[in-house]
Parts: structure tokens; sequence; C-alpha cells
């Protein structure tokens, strides 16, 4: 009698929860949705705020008032505002970002070509700051005042404060132009410069997938150093992080109960108190990612390296304002693209957020 | 009154804790604050630093032994010495000099950003948190907006935009600064907000703006100003990396970034042109991030 109550029961229930996850994808996605306007608005009131006339910096000096009008339409600055952004709008979904006045290329291609180059030393960089920051966080927790805290505490320290474009330059003058140990900068060496023109425009992949193993170690060579600085910067952030939520487990009672059973410390750090800590190391993990590509304009320009920030900071100098926003533009695409993917993995990783 | 007595001196008096006044209680809680801040190493080195900063800039022209824009074409790139401490740069300006005035900007800056962005802080986070619904949303939605960007690459591109210039600097830097400190605001506010001495004030018929005000914004600021004192080392980062790719101070206003990025250019004949002025933010960072853990050890330990 009673079974088939039950069933309804559970059968509305499950609805409810279907229905709820279903209202919290569209939430998300409106709120993702919404951001991805904001972005698009305030790139756009960036790009109308420049003091330069984008027609004079696109004619030059030289020009009569008929090619003035004429470029003045064709940009369609005559028109009404909310319309100019619609326009907008439609050419950033049509991955028109505008032409460089530098390049003379569409800022979609050069952006294309340059992305790679960071995206390589931004995910080195990454993996040198977790596999060495986490760790540390961990060891400064479980062993709290002794010297391996204290360490982290000066290496977090240090990297927190450290200006890294100057880091990059001392780097330079030490390694470089002393020792001799690291190149002067750019991603390869000349004479092995165009020989793998790869798939994916990472060097080191591209090397590794054709088998040319001189080039690989000419890329790795070249990617060492800024590499190493901008993991050093993630490492400092990720060690504190670390430390502070392995601390918080540890004072659980649940630890508590563990070692009263006789459970020894390596199964408590691992086994219990670091799942409890992933889904926290995750996000601090994107939040490190988002916060290298600052550290990746500075030193890729001090290394000379042909990224997305060199990119920037030349189209900066030049007053090439296509350039500068479809960069801003990019990399604040790429920070809310990697907020929704930990969304994503969170909800594989933490059962509670199901 | 309380008149601290003679016999048992000041710092008794201090450390009494049968209060005859409210002032006495005030004292006692300032100095004992005050001694277990001092029981801080680190903390106290930060603050001395961070002092110093604060006399080096206020008496610049006492300090700095030459004028930091003289130019001297005959004594260019000198190494350092007892007549240029620090050397000189490829003009012929003596280096310490440009430093000490250097502080003047990276503390006119550091200060003119916290104070733009305490009070939108406390305004757009309190509101948030105290109002709620669509208020709420609204606000926070254009939060995260500015969150979604790396907070040089917004300040990039908004100096960019204003062009280069220590003020355009300032409010680039402040467009980026304000958001996490409005989060904060809000998180601290939605903790009070149901208190019952703001629902008696409600019931008093209290304003939206009053509470906000003089119920909600004092209990907030103890977190804030531990915020914004951390933030000053981040805040001074940033300007220094708008000015080493030539957006904040222009030549020949002595600003730290700018000094090392023009100094790259002689790194290998004059490295102290360079190193230095690095140095030098180091060192600033360093004590405004030691004087902020030091101050949230004090007054927050609940996150310490």
């Amino acid at each position: 009698m009673s079974s088939p109550e039950l069933t309804t029961t559970e059968g509305r229930a499950g609805d409810g929860r279907l229905a709820e996850a279903l209202r919290k994808v569209a939430s998300s996605m409106v709120a993702i949705l919404t951001t991805l306007f904001g972005l698009l608005l305030l790139t756009f009131i960036i790009g109308r705020m420049i003091p330069a006339d984008p027609v004079i910096s696109i004619l030059g000096d030289n020009f009569d008032q008929a090619a003035y009008d004429r470029v003045y339409r064709e940009l369609g600055l005559d028109r009404p505002v909310p319309e100019q952004f619609l326009t907008y709008v439609q050419n950033i979904l049509h991955l028109d970002f505008g032409q460089s006045n530098v390049t003379r290329n569409p800022v979609a291609a050069d952006l294309a070509r340059v992305f790679p180059a960071t995206l390589e030393l931004a995910v080195l960089a990454i993996f040198i700051g977790t596999l060495l920051g986490v760790p540390l966080g961990i060891a400064s927790a479980v062993r709290r005042g002794t010297w391996v805290d204290h360490l982290g505490r000066v290496v977090g320290l240090l990297g927190y404060s450290t200006p890294i474009f100057w880091l990059g330059t001392m780097v330079i003058l030490i390694f470089y132009a002393r020792l001799g140990w690291i190149p002067g900068g750019g991603r390869i060496d000349l004479y092995n410069d165009g020989l793998v023109e790869g798939p994916t425009g990472m060097l080191i992949l591209d090397a590794l997938m054709a088998r040319e193993w001189e080039v690989l170690r000419s890329a790795l060579h070249h990617i060492a150093a800024p590499a190493l600085l901008l993991g050093y910067a993630a490492m400092a952030y990720l060690s504190r992080m670390s430390r502070s939520f392995m601390l918080e487990q540890l004072n659980q009672e649940y630890i508590l109960t563990a070692r009263a059973k006789g459970l020894g410390q390596r199964p408590i750090v691992w086994k219990h108190a670091f799942r409890n800590i992933r889904v926290q190391l995750l996000t601090v993990v994107t939040l490190a990612f988002c916060g290298l590509l600052d550290g990746a304009v500075l030193i890729e320009t001090v290394f000379g390296w042909p990224g997305l920030g060199q990119y920037l900071t030349a189209a900066l100098f030049y007053a090439d304002m296509n350039a500068v926003l479809g960069s801003v533009l990019l990399i604040g695409l790429i920070s809310i693209l990697i907020n929704l993917l930990t969304d994503v993995v969170y909800r594989f990783v933490d059962p509670r957020t199901r | 009154m309380s008149v601290p007595p003679k016999s048992e001196g000041l710092r008794a008096w201090l450390l009494n804790e049968d209060f005859s006044s409210p002032a006495q209680a005030r004292a006692h809680q300032a100095y004992v604050t005050w001694l277990r801040f001092s029981a801080n190493p680190l903390a106290l080195g930060g603050l001395i630093v961070v002092v110093l900063l604060v006399l080096a800039a206020w008496f610049a022209p006492w300090i700095a032994t030459h004028d930091p824009l003289e130019q001297d074409l005959a004594r260019a790139l000198l190494p350092l010495s007892s007549a240029h401490w620090f050397g000189t740069d490829e003009l012929g300006r003596d280096v310490y000099s440009r430093l000490v005035y250097g502080a003047r900007t990276t503390l006119y800056i550091a200060i003119l950003v916290t104070v733009i962005v305490g009070p939108i802080g406390f305004v757009v986070g309190a509101a948030a948190g105290y109002v709620g619904g669509w208020v709420d949303t609204v606000l926070m939605r254009i939060t995260d907006i500015f969150l979604a960007f790396p907070s040089l690459v917004l300040a990039l591109a908004f100096s960019a935009a204003l062009g280069p210039g220590i003020e355009n600097a300032v409010i680039a830097i402040a467009l980026t600064v304000w958001p996490p400190v409005a989060r904060l605001v809000r998180a601290e506010t939605l903790t009070f907000r149901k208190a019952d001495f703001v629902v008696a004030a409600e019931l008093q018929g209290a304003g939206v703006a009053r509470i906000m005000f003089l119920y909600i914004v004092p209990l907030c600021a103890p977190s804030v100003v531990i915020r914004l004192t951390l933030n000053m080392a981040s805040i001074i980062l940033t300007a220094a990396g708008l000015g080493f790719l030539g957006l904040g101070a222009q030549p020949p206003a002595p600003e730290w970034g700018a000094m090392a990025a023009q100094g790259r250019q002689y790194l290998l004949d004059a490295w102290w042109l360079t190193a230095i002025p690095g140095m030098a933010i180091l060192l600033v960072s360093l004590a405004f991030n030691l004087l902020g853990d030091g101050l949230r050890d004090i007054l927050d330990p609940k996150n310490a």
C-alpha cells in the first residue's frame, strides 16, 4: 500500500532536485552572460574615453576635410552611441576586433599569433607554482612554527612584495649578462627559429610532436627563466593560501577523532584533511592563473617574450587602441572562461554542490 | 576624575582594569593593543619602514643631497660614491635624491587611491549587504565585471584611455582596487544585518542611510582598515608596474618604477639605476605587508 506513495514522494523529490539543478545552471548562465555583457560595455566605454581622435590616428597628420568625414562615417562615429555599441558587440561576435594601426593586420589575427606564446608560459608557470607552492603550504601548516613554516612565510612575503619586472631585470643582469647561463630573451635561438611551424603555436609541444630535439632544448632554455619567475609569484600566493586552508582543517574535530583513533600523521593529512581542501585549492589555483596574466604582461616585456603581454604593451606605446582593447577583452574572456571551468569541475569534485 | 596616581605611574594607570572613567578604559585598550602589536618584531619593523617613508617624503628637501631634476651631463652614470651615494643616472642626476623625492610620488599614489577606494567600497558593499534584493544583485554583478580582469591589465586599459600621468594612474588603480573592498564590506554587513541593535534602530524609525553609516560602517571599519593596509603593497606594486610601462608619472618626475625602467637601457654599465629603485619598491611593499599582517593578528584574530 505504502510503496506507490513512496515512489511518488521520491519522484517528486527527484523532480525537485532536477528543477533545482536546472535553476542553478540557468542562474549561472545568466550570471555569465551579464558579466560578458558588462565586459563588452566596459571595453567599449574605455574605447570611447580615449582623448586622441580615432580618425586622426588612422589618417595621420595630412588629410582634407572630405577624407576626415568619410573615415568618420566609416567608423560609424556619426551614429548614436547605443547603436555604435550594438555594432561593436556584433563585430566582436564575428571575431572582428578591428585593425591594428601598427601591424596593419586584423587584431584577431595578431591575437591568434601571439596568444599561444603566453599560454605556453602561463601554463608552465602555474604548474611550477602549484607543484612547489601547495606542498610548501601544506608542510608549513603541518609543521607549524618549525623552520619549514618560517621558510614558507619568507618565500610568501618576498613573492608578494617583489616587483616582478625588477626581479626579471636583475635575473637578466646576473644570469645572462654576468654568468651567461640563460639566453638574453625571446622564445628560441636564431638558428632554430622557424624550424618548427606547429599546429599549436606552443613551441615546446610543437617541437615534441615534430621530434625536433634541438628546437625543444632551445625552447626550454629560453622559457626557463620567465616561467620560473612567474611561477614564483604564483607559488607565493598558493603556499600562503594552502597553509591557511590546511590549518583550518587540522583544527577541526574530525581530525582530533582520527588522531584519537590512532591514525598516523600521513593518512590524516592526505586522506582526511587534503581531500577537504581540494575544492578550495582549485579555486585559488584558477585565481593564481588569472593573476599570472598580470605578471606575464611585465615579464614578457622584460624578457622580450613575443606573447600577448608584449603585444599589449607595444600597442599601448603606439596608442593602437584596437589592439589594446582586443588584448584586454581577450584577457577578460580568458578569466571568465577559467572561472566557468572551475565551476564545472566543482560539480565533479565536491558532492555537496551536486 | 581619574588622575594617574603619582606613586604607581602612568604604566600602572594604563594597565589597571578597575577603570575609573571611560577615558581610562579607552587608554587601557589602546595601550594593550600597542603592547600586543609591538611584541611582533616583524610588524614593528614594517611600521618603522613606513614611518621612515613618510618622513622621507615629508622632509625630502632636507634629506636629499641634490636637486632631483638638476642635470649635469659631465657627471652622467657615475657609480656609487661619497658625493653621490647611489650614483648618478644617464643625465647626471643624483639617484639618491631622486629616490627620496620618489617616496613622495609613491605615497601620494598609495594614499590617494586608498582615500578614493575606502568610501566607494563602504557605500557599495553596505548598500548591497543591507538593502539586499535587486540592489545587491546589480551591485555585485558590477563588482564581478571589474573582478574579471587581472588588476594590472584593467589599470593599463584605463590609463591608456585616460592618457599617461600620475592622476590618471591613481584613477585607473582605484578602479581596480574597489571591488574586493566592496565585497568585504558586503560580507561583514551580512553578518550584522539581522543583529538586535540594527533591528532596534529600525524599529525606532532610523532610515537606510542612518543605519548604514552609523551602525554598520563603524563595525566593518577594522577589517577594512587591515584590508586597505595590505592593499597598499599591491597598490604600490601596480603603480610601479604602470610607471615601468611608461604610463604612470611622466619624466622628469622621479618615480621608482619609471626610474627602474629607464635604467634598463644602461643595465650593463650602470646596474644601480635599476637595482636601487627596485629595492626601494621591494622594501616599502614588504613593510606594508608586514604591517598589515601584524594589524590583522591583533585586530582581527579570526582571519589570522
